[in-house]
Order: structure tokens, then sequence, then C-alpha cells
């Protein structure tokens, strides 16, 4: 249907627009010009047919100019024609919004050009295939979701001589298989080389699990139960955690979820080992104001405080080190470091308790303490002695991040697994997490 | 601009060299957005972005398949059209929904929505306005507050121009503008921080569609003064007490209260099943509509894109149906979801004019647009007399609920002790909890008139592919009985 490596084309067409944009600075002026693309398949479906199905065809540049401290940024979606003189047209909208503002004492980019370029090629599904495999592949079960696939792109170039290129050409179908109410197994399947039989084992595992919560489910008091986190669940935890958590702005100014292990006055369980690791991800390695990210990022080491992310504004602000953190200082690519549970044991250290597979909608009902509320959802099971004995419907927890990872955690898994960021807002995401599953005890159930 | 549009659309149409597209329909948008904002002193770097393009489907017996692309030349929208065909070629006959002649719209007409092309205010003077706001966040009459730890003073304007045709005649063309003044204030000392923020920050409240005029700075200093002082207060508050008591909520929460249990649990693509891997179920079921009781009797719900002004107000939805006011709760009966005309054949019930996408680049699905709760005849003060031993709550700050819609837990910003029908200490880290299908039962109170604000957020997320549209929601404040409220961690 699509001709083959459209990213290609993107960098090509990158390299003509930037060699007209910078033709066009005029004195000591700075340009930075960055590309944010995808050519990506998107097939929805519900009750394994499909609900909507399409593509989306899209770059989306930022036009940056710099003139001594004064800098404004336009954003403008990419035709295919006609782009080098609408490039020139935003370079003249931001110089004129460059002229009305005021200089900025914090503005910080990379004066010393490093380029860099990693192209990930894949062997990817055809629409054909793809309806195939969420119907025929599916039959009987009732599933719902989304399959994604295509070439994502990224790129900077700057006018000091600076171009990165980053494509990862990946599919990322996440599903669930319903049994009815809410009874349900979430799964899914991503990666940069298509396998049928691969997806289909993963179906066959869903249908397993559909089984078991076809047992009469078992309904629980709110209390403190012991519980195991499996690492899809702990992507939600650190994905609230990563509000701020980790962001040496928010730790300066009140509102990191992880100010008092920051300053010392907790600290978490010694297994506990957080790290930005870039070389290990999905995210570009370079950021927008030019830095090239580190491979990796120590943030909390053996339970204590280690590391924060630190952009580049927020680096003129307090007067840090810049260590390759995005304007919003989350992490793009946490990792979580296993612990010395088997998977296989995993179900007998809980012995009696709670096995979440998922949670949902988290926040923080404090977050200076760095408590959390949320939910259970999809397959969550009450299990005694070791085994599953009957699915638990969903619950509200509300707990503290501190203790789960402080004094209250017992153990985590070997396991950790990768956890990529299938979201969409705005644009397919490049980024993601890795988790050991996690077990805790006095997980506090309210509702 | 539409002429030229529809003559683009018609042409790109007759280039398609296939003839089995039964159907087609083309809808082009443009999106400008502009920032400005000054934090802790110093202005930030001001942006501006635009974002256009066109979402093209096609009908091939009975299955429909889209393309968006930002090439809205003849020849892109052309292209466009033949890969949407193949897709719905590709889909055939295992396609949920069958498309018919009658879903495709017929529907013709213009609106253009408050403060479109309306006085402008420079860049110049909108960072000087927003530079005096975030001193007034900052300093009080003795000079910069040192607790205060983190100010941020902005203002975001989002202007966009929609067209859409179809096969079936349709030609409608929509403009709107979107203002959104922000002002907050964090307040520090230790590791203990509370902030404040006009309406809810950046999530929420004053968001609405209309001019510059809506950036009214000496109204906005006076709030700025406002936020500075109480942000200071919640950083020596009490926690908020523990227990089953009276909530009073206050619009600034209610906005949130409503959209998360009543117009997300409403929507009836999520009612059908289609949201179930990502956004969630609902705890409604059809045969509820008409005869479910969802709230006490002063339950009055209203599903309304028609009011100029309002966050989301427009005059036909992104599948081309005129909007009109509907009553989704009346007397506190369940009476029709927001579904949008392709949701509502799928299931048999009446509903709403509530297709929207996000943006170019997506395919509209069942949203809310303005969702608002009618106002009673109590006032303010009137609903603090009615009070016992209560929390008034304001400004939402935090938001979970199931995906069901049913089992949610609420924080705010600011609280307020009610003792004895009297407004008493201020308290931080107010939260409650609840189950929608009986936290509505035990309405008490609504707020007349007075009561009621205007809010709206830009940031209702829902969909796969994933979509952030602009919700507007009207409430007067409202009180409820024995609700489980509590506060922070000790």
């Amino acid at each position: 249907m699509s001709a083959t490596h459209p990213s290609e084309r993107a960098e090509t067409q990158f390299a003509a627009l930037t060699a007209a944009l910078f033709a066009g600075l005029r004195g000591a002026e700075v340009a930075l010009l960055s590309v944010e693309g995808e050519d990506t398949h998107f097939i929805r479906f519900n009750q394994a047919k499909v609900r909507q199905a399409g593509h989306v065809d899209r770059q989306r540049v930022t036009v940056r100019l710099i003139d001594g401290k004064r800098h404004a940024s336009v954003r403008l979606d990419l035709t295919g024609h006609d782009d080098a003189r609408r490039c020139l047209a935003a370079l003249a909208e931001a110089r004129a919004l460059v002229a009305g503002c005021d200089p900025d004492p914090y503005l910080l980019y990379n004066t010393e050009p490093r380029s860099t370029r990693r192209v990930d090629h894949g062997t990817l599904p055809g629409p054909d295939e793809i309806v195939a495999s969420v119907t025929d592949d599916a039959a009987g079960l009732d599933l719902v979701g989304i399959h994604a696939s295509g070439p994502i792109w990224r790129g900077l170039a700057t006018s000091l001589g600076q171009v990165n290129w980053h494509v990862v050409e990946r599919f990322d179908a996440k599903v669930a298989a319903y049994l009815g109410g809410d009874r349900a197994v979430q799964t899914g399947l991503s990666g940069a080389h298509w396998s049928r039989p691969a997806w289909q084992r993963t179906l066959a595992t869903a249908r397993v699990q559909l089984d078991a919560l076809a047992r009469p489910a078992r309904t629980i008091q709110p209390g403190r139960y012991r519980v195991l986190l499996a690492p899809q669940a702990m992507e939600d935890l650190l994905g609230v955690m990563s509000w701020g958590g980790f962001s040496a702005r928010a730790l300066r100014t009140g509102s990191s979820p992880l100010n008092r292990l920051a300053r010392g006055e907790v600290q978490l369980h010694p297994s506990v080992t957080f790290t930005e690791d870039t070389a290990g991800g999905w995210a570009p390695s370079f950021t927008a104001d030019g830095f090239v990210r580190p491979d990796r990022v120590t943030l909390v080491e053996a339970g204590r405080h280690a590391g924060e992310l630190v952009s580049a504004r927020t680096a003129g602000e307090f007067s840090l080190p810049a260590n390759g953190a995005d304007s919003d200082e989350s992490p793009r690519a946490l990792a979580m470091a296993p612990g010395d549970i088997p998977p296989d044991d995993a179900l007998a250290r809980l012995g009696t308790g709670l096995a979440i597979g998922n949670l949902w909608y988290l926040n923080y009902s404090d977050r200076p303490a760095g408590r959390i509320t949320g939910m259970t959802r999809f397959a969550t099971f009450w299990v005694e002695g070791g085994e599953i004995v009957a699915p638990v419907p969903v619950m509200r927890f509300d707990e503290s991040l501190l203790r789960v990872l402080g004094d209250q955690l017992v153990g985590l898994t070997t396991d950790a697994a990768d956890l990529p960021d299938t979201g969409t807002y705005g644009g397919r995401a490049l980024s993601g997490a890795r988790a050991p599953g996690l077990l805790a005890e006095g997980f506090s159930f309210t509702l | 601009m539409l002429d030229d549009l529809t003559r683009l659309a018609g042409a790109a149409r007759a280039r398609l060299p296939a003839t089995d597209v039964d159907d087609w329909s083309v809808r082009w948008s443009r999106t400008r957005s502009r920032g400005w904002s000054v934090r802790r002193g110093v202005a930030e770097p001001p942006s501006a972005g635009s974002a256009e393009g066109a979402l093209v489907t096609a009908v091939v017996n009975g299955a429909e398949g889209w393309a968006a692309t930002a090439d809205v030349s003849e020849r892109g929208l052309a292209a466009a059209l033949e890969r949407a065909a193949e897709w719905a070629r590709v889909v055939g006959d295992r396609a949920l929904v069958r498309m018919l002649p009658a879903d495709v719209s017929d529907a013709r007409g213009t609106y253009i929505g408050p403060g479109v092309d309306g006085a402008e205010l420079s860049g110049a003077a909108i960072q000087g306005a927003l530079r005096q706001l975030e001193a007034r966040l900052r300093s009080g009459a003795n000079g910069p507050e040192s607790a205060i730890v983190d100010t941020t003073a902005g203002l975001d304007v989002v202007d966009v121009d929609q067209a859409a045709w179809t096969s079936r005649g349709g030609a409608t063309l929509q403009r709107l503008r979107h203002v959104s003044p922000n002002l907050a204030a964090t307040a520090a000392r230790g590791a203990i921080s509370q902030g404040r923020s006009l309406g809810g920050g950046e999530n929420a409240g004053l968001n609405r569609q209309g001019g510059f005029d809506l950036f009214d700075v000496a109204w906005l200093e006076r709030e700025a003064e406002r936020i500075r002082e109480e942000a200071l207060v919640l950083l020596t508050a009490p926690n908020c007490p523990s227990g089953a008591m009276q909530l009073l909520l206050m619009p600034s929460q209610m906005m949130l209260q409503i959209h998360e249990s009543i117009g997300h649990p409403l929507e009836l693509d999520r009612i059908l099943g289609d949201e179930r891997n990502y956004a969630g179920t609902s705890f409604v079921t059809p045969e509820m509509f008409g005869t479910y009781r969802y709230g006490s009797e002063l339950l009055n719900v209203t599903f309304d894109p028609t009011i100029p002004g309002e966050l989301a107000s427009y005059a036909f939805d992104d599948a081309g149906t005129p909007a009109r006011r509907e009553w989704l709760i009346r007397n506190g009966i369940l009476e029709r979801p927001l579904g949008s005309a392709l949701s509502q054949r799928r299931a048999g019930l009446p509903g709403t004019a509530n297709a929207r996408s996000s943006a170019w680049d997506r395919p509209p699905i069942d949203r809310m647009a303005n969702l608002n709760v009618e106002p009673g005849n109590t006032p303010l003060a009137e609903l603090i007399a009615r009070v016992e031993r209560g929390v008034m709550m304001d400004n939402n700050i935090s938001w979970s609920i199931d995906d069901s819609r049913n089992k949610f837990q609420f924080g705010c910003e600011w609280g307020r002790v009610i003792r004895d029908g009297q407004l008493a200490e201020v308290v931080k880290n107010p939260n409650y909890r609840g189950i929608s299908a009986t936290f509505w039962r035990s309405l008490s109170g609504v707020g007349d008139r007075g009561t009621v604000e205007v809010l709206g957020t830009p940031y209702c997320g829902k969909g796969e592919p994933n979509q952030m549209v602009r919700v507007g929601h009207a409430s007067p404040a409202c009180l409820f009985d024995q609700v489980d409220v509590f506060g922070g961690e000790e």
C-alpha cells in the first residue's frame, strides 16, 4: 500500500529544508530546526472486527531562532511541497517574536556540534496482515484495541553544523480480550520485526488467562494486603512517579513527590535502583536544545537519591549541569533494576494476597508526601498458598510511593520487562520503561 | 476560503480513478496556537505554531477507511482519498459497522464563534501584563514572599478554522478562538508544599471561547493576590479532617466531578465497547436510559454546544450533525447518552451532536462538548448554612476513577471546614471518594445562578489513537450528604 521507508524520503527532505532555512539567517542569528514525523497505519477494533482503519502521514517541524539571548519558536506541519518557503516564513515569524521579547537569562543550547544518526529498520505487517491478525487470529475472542504500525522519526539540525537523525520502525499492538462486563486480560506485542506466530502465541496466552478469569469472583474488603504487581502494573507506578519525581526543577520548587527522598529524610528499600537508561531505550539520544544525552543517569541507587533530570533551561535557572533531559524533565527510558525473585517463584513468595496485572488512572492524593491513589484493572487475582484462587473486581488503593518502594517492599522479580510507551497523543511516542514485578506487604485498599 | 477548499475537495474526488467509492468526506482544519508565559520573574520564550491538514474518508461497499494528510492540494487530497479507499477495501466485510448513505451528512452552514477576527493584543503588551501578574503572585505589600517558590502567569490563544465537505452535499465552515489565562503559585517550607491556581491551573479552569477581553488584567491582578495569599495560608493549614460528612463543591471542582462521573460514563462509544482497551467501559448500560435514577431529583444535566463563549461550542459536530441542546439527566432520571449519529444507529438510542476529533489527523469519536449542571434556587450562603459538619472544596488538583467510571477519588487545592452552618478554618489536602452510581443520589442542594461559573479544560483524553479535546463545563455550587472525606499524609 505504501512505498518503503518514508523516513528516508523525510531525511532527504529535512536536509533540503535545513539548507534553505539556514541560508535565510542574518548576522549572528542561530537557528535550530527539529522534526517529528510518522507514517502510521492505525487499525482500531472491537469484538475482533475493524472499528476504524486509516493512515496518518505527518511531519511537524519547529523553527527556533536565537539572536543573542533572545529566542522564539514557530511550529508548522510540512505539506510535501512549498515547504522551504513555508519554513522561511516561519523563520520570519520567529524573527518578529524575537524582536518583541525580552532577553532570556536561562537560554542554553549546544554550541559544540555533535551529530548522531540511528536508523532501526523493521519488518512491519501490511494492512491485509494486520486486519487478518485482529479478526481471523482472534476468532472466538471479544478482542478490542489498536494496532499501530510504521516508522517514527525525529531530527534536529543546527546552523552551527550539528545534525541528529533518529528512526524507529515499529509496530505496537495493544489489546484486551474480554470475558464479559469488566473481566478482561490486556496483552500486546510491540517490536521492529512482525511475527504472526508470535502474535498468535500472545493471543493463546490471553485465552489461558481468560479461563482463570472465568472462575467465580471474590470481592475483598478495604484493608491492607500483600500484593504482587506485574511489570505492566509497575509501568503505571513508574509513570506517576515520573510526574516531576526526578525533575530537578520540581525538586527545587516543592512539587516533586520524591522531595523527602531527595532531601535525605527517607530512604527506599536497598534493592531499589532507578536509571534513566537512554542507551537501552527507544528515545532519541538528543534533545531539542541540541544536547546529546548521556547513555545513563542514575537517579536512585540502592534506595538513596542519586541524581535528577536536568533540562537545559533548569541548568541555567538553578546553575546546575544539564544532563540531557527534555524540557519537562520526565524520564524517557526509566529503568528499574530487577531483584532476586525468580518469576516462577513469585506467586509462592506472595503466598496469600493479590496478584495485580494492571493498575489504572493513578494520581496523587498528597503529592509532596508521595502518596498516590489508583485502581486495579484487568486481570487481578486472589492468591492463597501461592495458587490463583479467584479473580477480584476492581479495587481502589491509596498508598505512599515511598512506603511501597521502602519499608513495605519485600522484593523484586528477576524478569524486568521492556514496556514501550504506546501512547499516541499528538503522535506516536518514542519512549518507554523497564521494570520488574514487585512484591510488597501492607498495600492499602480503600474502596 | 470555503469556496477554494470546496473546489479542491470536488476536484480531488474527480481525480480518483476508482469507481467503487460510494461516499466520501473531506474534513480540513487549521489550528494556530500562540503562548506566552512568565515564570519566577523571567519571561519564557514566546512560541507560535500552526497545524493544518485534512482527514479524508471513503466508503466502499459499506466499509469505511480514512487517511490523514497535510498536503491539502488537489493532488494531495486525491492521494489521501485513494489511500482511504484502499483501506476500505482491505477492511471489507470485517468492518464492525456497515456505513449507510444516511450516515453521510448533508448539512450546510457557517459558524463564527465569539472573538474570531477581534481586536488583537501585541506580544509585548501581553508579556508586560504577564510580568505584572507574575510579580503579584510572588510579592505582597512587603516585598517578595520567601515561602513562594514557584510562580507562573501565562496566556494561551488558539484559533481553529475547520471545514468539511461530503459526497451528499454537506459543506460546513466553523471558526473558533479559545483563550486561556493561567496563574499559579507554589509555597513551600522544607519538604512541605502547597499550591493555588486560577480555576485549577492548566488542567482546568478559566478556558473559554472569546476574544482578548477574556484576558482581563485588572481582574487577574486581584486573582493573583488571592492566589498568593491562599497558597501561603495552605502552607500552615491543618490537614483536611476525615469521616463521612457533608461536602460543598464549588464550580471549579464540580466541573471535574461532572466530567469524570457523568460525562465519561454517558459516552455511547464506551457503552458500545469501543474504548474498553484504553479509556474504559461504563457502569451505564443501554437499558438504563429513560428510567435509571442517576441522581437526586435536584440533578439536571444538559449537553449544550450552542452556548457562545463556553469552551466547546460549535454549530456542527465533526460528522456534520447540527448541534442542539439536549437533556441528559432531568430531575435525576437518565434520559440520553452522549452518542453521535453513528453510535445512535448502532445502539438504537437517541443521542447528541458529539462526534469530535482532536486534530486533522484523527477520526471523530463520541466526546463531551459543553456538559453543564443546570442551576437550582439556593444561594451560596444558604448552602453553607445547611451544613452542620462538612468541608467546602475548591479547584481540582487530583482525579482518579475506575474504568467503568464508578469508584472515584478526587482531591482539591483548597478546603474550608464548615461547622454549624459557618465557614471555619482552611484545611489542606482535601480529598473525597465515592461511587458514581450512588454519589449523585446524595445531592442535597444546588446553587442558584449566582453561584454558576463557566469553566472548561483543554485536556480531555480518550480514544485509540489518542485524542485530546477541549470540553466546557458550567456548574453551580452543589451540596452532597454523607461523603467519605479525608486529608493528606500525617
